[in-house]
């Protein structure tokens, strides 16, 4: 047992401490009305060193802090929990923070954009009140009916595990802006917002499902799901979106939930 | 500028000011103010559970509970309050239940707890199964459970505003206020960060819930937007800050990186151990060894990479061990910290130990409220309309050292305390005159930082900070380690005057307000570091090698800081000679340490053995 832990503490080390340092050049679309560029957005390409364990948001800092303090952007907690710094790095959604460098290619320029489909206010930060404002229609809130039990809820391990997936949704909109159907109708709810009905209707506590099912049956609604997978590739919490709108979908023809 | 009118403005909306959000908007009329979108607030981030004594799988009551809480805190916790959160925590955990949070369930479907550090059956007998959690997200939960009941009760938020001054009627910085005699606040100032334009609330009741300071350090599992605003904004105006010499330090962040990977790790069986594969905490907390207390996990980690027993090419960290837990456990109990592992270290924590090393966690001080939430301006006397909760308050429900899950409990606690206390102020109060130009500092603030000429970057001068704050004043400190600190952050507010920002528009300025941030984060660092230089003694999360022993003699009192201009007295209330006496002058004002007494109520002070 001793011999074992050795010997993995020492690769664990080395995978932690020995990774050199290497270049990397970003290369990202910027946009700032109060810029001499105004309403057209450009590219700026930054250079910078990295370090092996160093993530797409170390780079966006290090260029903020070092290079270009009007580079903008939203960020938080920094390792994926929050959701605030979804972007397009190299043409596809993810977190900033939970992207390392090293695995998106860091030979060639790494592109990035601001996530599609919701209006660009400065670089890589966009308006997010589109997105919330749909997230909010599906009522996102437990609904029950009769009196509030005076302790828990009895639920069954079981039952609890039937929503478990839609329930790690961090509303960062990755999937949301990378679905083609959102992308060309500003108007559909979108991916997210799905997720989380989804979170309400398969809880056996929740007795709004009939609603939110209506909600969605809406031309807006969950039928414009053209199932292209884009939004479950994207989600940073790895939720199976695309089956969860498959789960709403059945759930609106049989009434089975 | 704009100005608006609500009979309650909070401040923050993580945890606590949610919680606090959804009983006053009940009764009053609530306006929700936050730098982030309510959903990226820090509460998010926390993994491991929230406790409460339902006793539903194995025995426990809230006395036992409030006895850890205390002892947890090293017995500088105000007895009466840890016994309001320990009795409350029960009906804050079902409320929770019952807005919708998915906990996990036992086998009969009720909510489901595990054991967590410092949380002991019958007194210190054995670890307890107290923690009501959700995977290794309950804080995620907890966090969007909140905010889907804000949505529910049509909440009204103003989100990416950042509050940067709270406006009081009396000039506490200056004026000498008599014991008794009415101190109100009055309103808040903001700044809308997507337009850049100044935003004047006034309000009956404020409530102040931004959270903690964690970027006063280099390794820190606190997310970026941690700058300790509301306190620094409290400390400013001449309102104390209390304890602030307490920091906690989670002994498991990831090496080098200082993200979280939650003591339910631990909870569920992870063992700590040296590069010689020891499970070292044995020898420093032989009943619950792993389960210890965060401040003696810590120190015991320290101590063993100190000692030459750490891991790692460099020696310079310990190893998580969880290989010996079924993968199927593991994916079941911790989906989320496992996978940091992978994807930040590349570790896989199947088959391989996670390296880890403390990082800066929690501040135990704050702003200093009373049980129901209202914010202490001395000792004794309360700024009507002001509350606070959550971290940027100190109640004190963690003392010298927080217990884990009592975090999560505290802003579902005293947030609901807080909010109903603000409201039901606010009923009864009436809205009382704003000075003529209430924005007036703050316009003149930013606009000196935006028009300072090419200076110094802002983000050297706050990695040097972080820097000084991570080798002076962390897990171990001695006096001399803590003076060099406290010259460092004088030379650095030097260099921050000097400091410029290279954005210079007024849409969506994140480079003027880090500015703005790293004025918050010199005053707590500033404050920290004096109060720790004071305490002559080592408790909880504050150990100082060249005091190692609890003084209770001496040092059995909160400690109050107070910022006062130069020609102020030297006494503050409190002032105990050669224990509580400190000063500490500064640039055009100086900080004065007093004190505060202890509340006990039925647990003498005893040595603490785990």
């Amino acid at each position: 047992m001793t011999a074992t832990l050795e010997n993995t503490a020492t690769e664990a080390g080395a995978a932690v401490g020995v990774v050199p340092s290497f270049e990397v050049t970003l290369r990202v679309r910027r946009f700032n009305p109060e810029s001499t560029h105004g309403e057209e957005s450009y590219w700026d390409e930054y250079t910078i060193t990295a370090h092996g364990t160093d993530r797409v948001l170390d780079a966006l800092h290090k260029i903020k802090w070092e290079h270009d303090g009007s580079l903008t952007f939203r960020r938080s907690c920094a390792h994926g929990v929050c959701g605030s710094d979804a972007v397009r790095i190299n043409g596809r959604n993810r977190l900033a923070c939970k992207t390392l460098l090293k695995d998106v290619n860091p030979d060639k320029p790494i592109v990035v954009e601001p996530i599609k489909g919701l209006p660009v206010v400065k670089d890589l930060v966009v308006d997010m009140e589109p997105f919330f404002a749909s997230y909010r229609e599906i009522m996102p809130f437990l609904i029950t009916t009769g009196n509030e039990p005076t302790k828990e809820r009895i639920q069954s391990a079981e039952d609890r595990a039937r929503f478990d997936d839609t329930t790690k949704c961090i509303l960062c909109a990755a999937c949301t802006s990378s679905c083609p159907v959102f992308w060309t109708d500003g108007q559909y709810f979108g991916p997210a917002a799905i997720v989380n009905a989804h979170r309400f209707i398969f809880d056996s506590r929740d007795e709004g499902a009939q609603q939110r099912l209506e909600i969605l049956n809406d031309k807006e609604g969950v039928w414009r799901c053209r199932t292209t997978f884009n939004c479950t590739e994207a989600c940073p919490r790895g939720i199976e979106v695309t089956k969860a709108i498959q789960e709403v979908k059945r759930a609106m023809i049989t009434r089975a939930f | 500028m704009q100005t608006h009118q609500y009979d309650v403005v909070i401040v923050g909306a993580g945890g606590a000011g949610m919680r606090a959000a959804l009983e006053s908007s009940k009764e009053a009329r609530t306006a929700v103010i936050s730098k982030l979108y309510p959903t990226r607030s820090h509460t998010g981030a926390a993994q491991g559970g929230m406790c409460a004594a339902l006793a539903n799988v194995e025995e426990d009551n809230w006395e036992w509970h409030t006895f850890d809480t205390i002892k947890g805190g090293d017995y500088l916790v105000d007895q009466d309050a840890a016994e309001v959160m320990a009795k409350e925590a029960i009906e804050a955990v079902f409320d929770l239940e019952r807005m919708g949070l998915p906990f996990n369930r036992t086998p009969e479907g009720r909510i489901d707890q595990r054991r967590f550090g410092g949380h002991t059956r019958n007194h210190g007998e054995a670890a307890v199964r107290r923690a009501c959690y959700a995977a290794d997200r309950t804080g995620h939960m907890i966090l969007q459970t909140l905010y889907q009941n804000c949505v529910k009760q049509d909440v009204e938020f103003f989100n990416e505003f950042y509050v940067l001054d709270l406006i009081v009627d009396h000039d506490l910085t200056t004026e000498e206020i008599e014991d008794g005699a009415e101190v109100n606040a009055t309103g808040v100032v903001a700044y809308d960060l997507a337009t850049g334009e100044i935003h004047v609330f006034q309000a009956k009741s404020i409530v102040f819930a931004t959270g903690g300071a964690g970027k006063i350090f280099k390794t820190t599992s606190n997310a970026h937007t941690l700058t300790g605003d509301g306190m620094a904004l409290a400390y400013r105006r001449g309102l104390p800050l209390e304890d602030m010499e307490f920091f906690q330090f989670h002994p498991t962040g990831l090496a080098g990186l200082g993200i979280l990977l939650s003591e339910a790790a631990r909870g569920e069986g992870g063992i700590l151990r040296n590069a010689e594969g020891e499970r070292f905490m044995e020898r420093y907390a032989p009943t619950i060894k792993d389960l210890a207390p965060r401040d003696i996990v810590a120190r015991s980690m320290a101590n063993e990479v100190r000692e030459g027993r750490g891991a790692g090419p460099n020696k310079d960290y310990v190893l998580l061990d969880l290989t010996h837990l079924e993968p199927a456990h593991i994916d079941a109990k911790l989906p989320d910290i496992t996978e940091f592992a992978r994807t930040y270290l590349g570790v896989e924590p199947y088959t391989e130990p996670v390296p880890v090393y403390p990082t800066a966690h929690y501040a135990m001080g704050g702003v200093p409220t009373n049980i129901e939430g209202e914010v202490l301006r001395d000792g004794r006397n309360v700024v009507k309309g002001l509350y606070a909760a959550g971290e940027v308050a100190c109640v004190s429900v963690h003392g010298s050292n927080r217990l884990g899950t009592n975090s999560l409990l505290d802003i579902n606690v005293f947030g609901k305390r807080a909010g109903r206390s603000a409201a039901a102020y606010a009923k009864t109060a009436t809205f009382k005159d704003l000075p003529e130009t209430p924005a007036a500092a703050v316009v003149a603030q930013l606009d000196e930082m935006r028009n300072r000429p090419d200076g110094e970057r802002v983000a050297d001068i706050r990695k040097a900070l972080q820097e000084t704050m991570d080798a002076n004043a962390q897990v171990f400190r001695t006096g001399e380690s803590l003076n060099e600190a406290l010259a460092d952050i004088r030379e650095l507010r030097k260099r921050y005057s000097n400091a410029s920002v290279q954005d210079k528009g007024r849409l969506f300025n994140t480079d003027l307000l880090e500015a703005i941030e790293l004025g918050f984060l010199l005053d707590i660092a500033e404050v920290t570091v004096v109060a720790a230089i004071n305490r002559k003694e080592s408790r909880g999360g504050h150990y100082r090698e060249d005091f190692p022993d609890r003084d209770d003699k001496h040092y059995m009192l909160h400690t109050m800081a107070y910022r006062r201009p130069t020609v102020a007295s030297d006494q503050a209330e409190g002032h105990v000679e050669g224990y509580f006496d400190h000063v500490e002058e500064f640039d055009g004002y100086k900080v004065v340490l007093g004190s505060k007494p202890v509340t006990m109520t039925r647990y003498e002070p005893m040595e603490r053995k785990y």
